[in-house]
């Protein structure tokens, strides 16, 4: 660890970007995967179940089952979307259209560094610390602040596109991002109320909250925030769905419709970054989800970790904490593969109705009741 | 006929939020998730052919190990694409099939030309030409997917024979000969 941290800052900063892209690239792709399989059993069909590579088939019976859960072809598509041609229609606006994708990557990416993912027992301090890329104080708001930068990607995309219906798409997704942005902030604010107690340090901080929820047994100070605040999980859950543009809320990408929404003219591999910034989001946005309202790594509410990895060494505490977390994380992604596969689309007029009047006067009463309710449990 | 008045029930206030319903659809989905699929895994599993299926066109043997066809030319002058060729030819004095007289030297069926619509089968007055279960069949030139006569028999095989019209035929003989006596 004193290696790592000896090390000059700029070289330290670039490990931790190269570890954020490695991790959360391969992660998006298996988002991919696995949203055509979840989509394909849905449905009643097998999925995607041929591609193997060669030696790997050999191994008896471990390749069979990995060929018909179908984890080559992540890098069957992974290896398309690279080498194929890169075609820049005649009729874009060149810059802005090689320009978009990397704005779209750029804040989702980054995100991923104020997220909190694990947690280590520090032997020196007896106490735990979080595995994070950058511990803000400010955490949840660098989360949101950044995460809405994504907005200028889509409308920069369908802009730059010079054609109806991207841009049509683009405009409508802009419109619905802004809109649900109200609303997401407003619903995580009686989580903070409640977690900045009146004499305790004031804190945004995304690990700060996780160790507020982390109690022993079912003490309303300390139990998972989904069971004393549930209508603000649920307000949250609705708009981080709005946010990340999946069912029932993609009309952006409306297949049927738009044929592909903001990303119709772009192909291999810009289109590729589209989805990874998308997936990005999601699992960020699921992650953030698991930190304020799940308990983040804790086992069970009222099960706290800290007693269960104290004994253990270092790094396997670490991974314990990681698997619970990131298992969380995959329920959830599994939980948008779900209902985008029950849902029906909603129309764009639908979108800003429930958007504007009935998720936001929802959010604020919310927030009313619980400033209220908490100032007089806390007063 | 009567107008039927449709009695819509308000939604309650539960109902109006739609997440019983979107719950009632999250319950349905996974229902589907985990039943077994229904898509059929060619080529690993095959469909079930159902009896008289329309396959490729065979020349078939009897019980008795005898080829069946006496290369009458019917299924040739029936056939809509003309995909038979056959050429008659003519069978040993001696032997126990000399009452059957012909039987083909080359019969040829052109796969490429055949359109497996059986009036080759219903045509044959023998029964020894049948459409049986191969559905798939592929080959990389035209001369491969020309069935001669070694191939229609050996795709064919041996089917139950409910006539014998031959040994009928022999037995009658034998008999009309001996009664003449």
């Amino acid at each position: 660890m004193d290696f790592f941290f000896n090390l000059p800052i700029w070289l330290q900063t670039a490990i931790k970007g190269i570890a954020a892209i490695a991790v959360i690239i391969p992660f998006a792709g298996a988002c991919s995967m696995a949203e055509r399989k979840v989509s394909a059993w849905i449905q009643g069909r097998p999925g995607p179940n041929r591609a193997i590579v060669p030696w790997v088939a050999w191994i008896p019976f471990l390749g069979r089952f990995l060929q018909r859960l179908g984890v080559f072809h992540l890098m069957a598509d992974g290896g398309k979307f690279v080498f194929k041609e890169n075609v820049v229609p005649a009729h874009v606006n060149r810059f802005y259209y090689q320009l978009a994708p990397v704005i779209a990557l750029i804040p989702a990416l980054t995100t991923i560094v104020f997220v909190p993912f694990g947690v280590y027992w520090d032997v020196s301090t007896h106490t735990l610390q979080p595995l994070v890329l950058a511990n803000l104080d400010v955490g949840i708001l660098a989360v949101f602040a950044v995460s809405s930068l994504g907005v200028y990607s889509i409308i920069l995309a369908g802009w730059a596109s010079n054609s109806k219906y991207p841009f049509l798409g683009s405009v409508r997704a802009s419109a619905q991002l802004i809109s649900y942005e109200l609303s997401m902030t407003l619903s995580v604010l009686p989580v903070f109320l409640w977690a900045n107690q009146p004499g305790g340090n004031g804190t945004l901080s995304l690990f700060d909250v996780v160790q507020l929820q982390s109690g022993h047994g079912f003490h309303w100070q300390s139990i998972w925030y989904v069971i004393l605040m549930p209508l603000s999980a649920f307000i949250f859950l609705v708009s981080l769905f709005a946010e990340t543009n999946r069912q029932p809320f993609d009309m952006p990408e409306s297949e049927a419709d738009l044929v592909g929404g903001f990303h119709t003219e772009y192909g291999e591999f810009k289109w590729s970054l589209f989805f990874v910034a998308e997936y990005a989001h999601m699992i960020v946005g699921s992650g953030v989800f698991v930190l304020l309202f799940l308990g983040g790594w804790n086992p069970l509410p009222g099960l706290p970790l800290a007693p269960l990895i104290a004994g253990l060494p270092v790094w396997l505490g670490g991974l314990i904490a990681m698997a619970i977390f990131i298992g969380k994380v995959m329920a959830f992604i599994f939980l948008f593969m779900w209902v985008r596969w029950t849902l029906p689309r909603f129309r764009y007029d639908q979108v800003m109705k429930i958007g504007w009047q009935k998720l936001l006067p929802l959010a604020i009463a919310n927030l009313i009741f619980y400033a209220i309710a908490i100032a007089l449990i806390q007063k | 006929m009567a107008i039927i008045q449709v009695q819509r029930k308000p939604l309650s206030f539960a109902e109006r939020t739609y997440l019983p319903q979107i719950l009632g659809g999250l319950k349905i989905t996974l229902k589907h998730f985990f039943a077994p699929k229904q898509t059929l895994e060619y080529p690993e599993q095959r469909p079930a052919i159902p009896p008289h299926y329309r396959g490729v066109p065979t020349l078939v043997k009897d019980p008795k190990g005898r080829e069946k066809c006496v290369s009458c030319q019917l299924c040739e002058f029936v056939c809509p694409p003309k995909a038979i060729r056959i050429t008659p030819g003519e069978l040993p004095a001696d032997g126990d099939r000399a009452h059957v007289e012909k039987a083909p030297q080359a019969f040829d069926i052109d796969m490429l030309r055949c359109i497996y619509c059986g009036l080759c089968e219903e045509v044959c007055p023998e029964e020894a030409i049948f459409l049986q279960n191969q559905y798939s069949m592929c080959g990389t030139s035209r001369e491969e997917m020309v069935n001669h006569k070694d191939r229609l028999y050996e795709l064919g095989g041996t089917l139950p024979d409910s006539h014998f019209k031959w040994d009928k035929k022999k037995a009658a003989a034998e008999e009309a000969a001996h009664g003449h006596h």
